[in-house]
């Protein structure tokens, strides 16, 4: 069986081609595989290159180099998007439609037959808890309710795999509980999830393996558990030496 | 189809829950029926000059109608990064320009049906006769001068990145080409050349938007226009909208987002 996520040296140069200024790297020649079933924690610190991997899985970017398949299929093509839901880090939703009335477009955009689009409504509006507030629009929303309709359009086409930018990036302590649940309950299911956090205490609790990126190339991929023991600390200490900070010398 | 359809729905939605739509049919009905409710002159056939500001009034609204939808539909997408949620679907950018552009020419025909209707209510309210097929062939062709104006401002919208730019020189072209578009060959007779022949490719590459204008047919009671004639205008704006909206796709496509 093939790898869910499969990304070969891919390389990513930005502003490449453009009035004679220096190409920036942002993908170095990155390797990474995730397996179906995995939730996969995908960290590194600010411009490392996570969010430049994600647009390449998600067509957003072309790489200048290498290639990225999602279950087999090259990322170029629309369909491999076919069986991927994406939570960007920010909630980014058309403000004046209500949650069913977004749901029921991102069915329609998969061509989901109505009766079944009307079911799975019904019931991601239960799962994040919005049930309540289905009609109104979503410009009234809080932002976890926001971050929630986020989620739910993202399971929208029962996806085999979740990509997900920092998917509590700004809630509450409740909010991160509720969301870190669904993607235990996602796990449960047998979804692969993707996604990136600089929660390490969250990674901690919800993934099976992480990779670390620093300056566009992997610095270490593994169960947490193995590099724990590998590393003789926690995965914050494992962090913070990857990406060369070192304590002594910042004091 | 269906995630052109979607996209097409989402701009419909959008239009009727923005107020500028409603702004412009209260103000143009305002206008309409105050100039109606007077009678200057003592003039009987006073209903000509209502008709007109009525029609003009229409056009002008048709045309904010379609520039304002069609200018802000792909910046907006991108300022609000609604665009990321929605690329990460199944969605080609083509499909994307597709839906919009359909989405924003059938609001806009909604939008002109109210207003075409409310013209002939009023029209036949003072004139006491209804000439449904005149008033539809004026509706038809409006409605696909719309589709060629439409396809080009959301070329426009992906070459400029302010709205407000692709709006204003969108507007500025569209009034020019309507006002002297189909006086520019008889400004290229008097012209030496090399202007001569530029003035000439000019006249040849514009749209003539001013061909789709029936206004003068309808005040003043003209015959119906042929039909292979109506056909053929249509067939001219369609591949204009073709070019138009192929145009606006290639250049997405070569646009690099990133979240």
């Amino acid at each position: 069986m093939p790898n869910v996520v499969e990304i070969t040296d891919l390389q990513v140069e930005y502003g490449a081609g453009s009035g004679g200024r220096t190409p920036k790297k942002a993908l170095r020649g990155l390797n990474l595989s995730v397996g179906a079933g995995e939730v996969f924690g995908f960290l590194g610190p600010n411009g490392a290159g996570k969010t430049t991997t994600m647009n390449v899985l998600l067509g957003f970017v072309q790489p200048s180099g290498g290639s990225a398949r999602l279950f087999g299929v090259d990322v170029r093509e629309p369909i491999a998007r076919q069986r991927i839901g994406y939570l960007p880090e920010l909630a980014y939703y058309y403000k004046f439609l209500s949650a069913e009335e977004l749901l029921r477009f991102y069915a329609g955009v998969f061509g989901i037959p109505r009766a079944e689009r009307d079911r799975r409504i019904d019931s991601l509006l239960k799962l994040v808890e919005l049930d309540h507030a289905r009609d109104r629009p979503i410009k009234t929303y809080s932002k976890g309710m926001q971050q929630r309709v986020g989620l739910a359009q993202a399971l929208i086409n029962d996806p085999d795999l979740l990509i997900l930018d920092e998917p509590t990036s700004g809630l509450d302590p409740l909010g991160r509980m509720k969301v870190r649940e669904i993607i235990q309950q996602l796990k449960a299911e047998g979804k692969t999830v993707f996604f990136s956090s600089h929660e390490l205490g969250e990674v901690e609790t919800v993934c099976d393996r992480v990779a670390i990126i620093h300056e566009g190339l992997l610095k270490v991929e593994g169960r947490i558990h193995d590099l724990v023991a590998k590393y003789h600390c926690d995965l914050e200490r494992i962090f913070l030496t990857l990406i060369g900070y070192e304590p002594q010398r910042a004091q | 189809m269906n995630t052109v359809l979607s996209l097409a729905g989402v701009v419909i939605k959008e239009l009727y829950r923005r107020k500028d739509f409603y702004v412009l049919f209260v103000l143009t009905a305002l206008i309409t029926l105050l100039l109606g409710s007077v009678n200057l002159f003592n003039d009987p056939k006073i209903v000509r000059y209502l008709k007109d500001v009525c029609l003009l009034l229409v056009w002008i609204s048709s045309l904010v109608i379609a520039i304002g939808t069609a200018a802000r539909q792909i910046p907006a997408e991108l300022e609000s990064r609604t665009i990321f949620p929605l690329l990460a679907k199944p969605v080609t950018r083509g499909q994307l320009i597709a839906g919009k552009f359909l989405g924003c020419w059938l609001a806009c025909g909604i939008a002109l049906v109210i207003f075409y209707l409310f013209f002939a209510v009023i029209s036949g309210v003072r004139e006491t006769r209804w000439p449904v097929f005149n008033y539809a062939q004026a509706l038809w062709l409006h409605w696909v001068m719309l589709g060629i104006v439409i396809a080009g401002v959301l070329l426009g919208s992906v070459v400029f990145s302010a709205p407000s730019a692709n709006a204003t020189i969108c507007f500025v072209m569209v009034a020019g080409i309507l006002l002297l578009g189909g006086h520019l060959n008889s400004v290229a007779v008097r012209q030496p050349e090399p202007i001569r022949t530029i003035t000439y490719l000019v006249y040849f590459l514009i749209p003539h938007l001013e061909w789709f204008d029936l206004r003068d047919l309808v005040i003043y009671d003209q015959d119906l226009v042929a039909w292979w004639a109506l056909g053929l205008a249509t067939l001219y704006a369609m591949s204009y909208v073709g070019v138009l909206v192929v145009g606006g796709w290639l250049v997405f496509c070569r646009k690099t987002l990133t979240t």
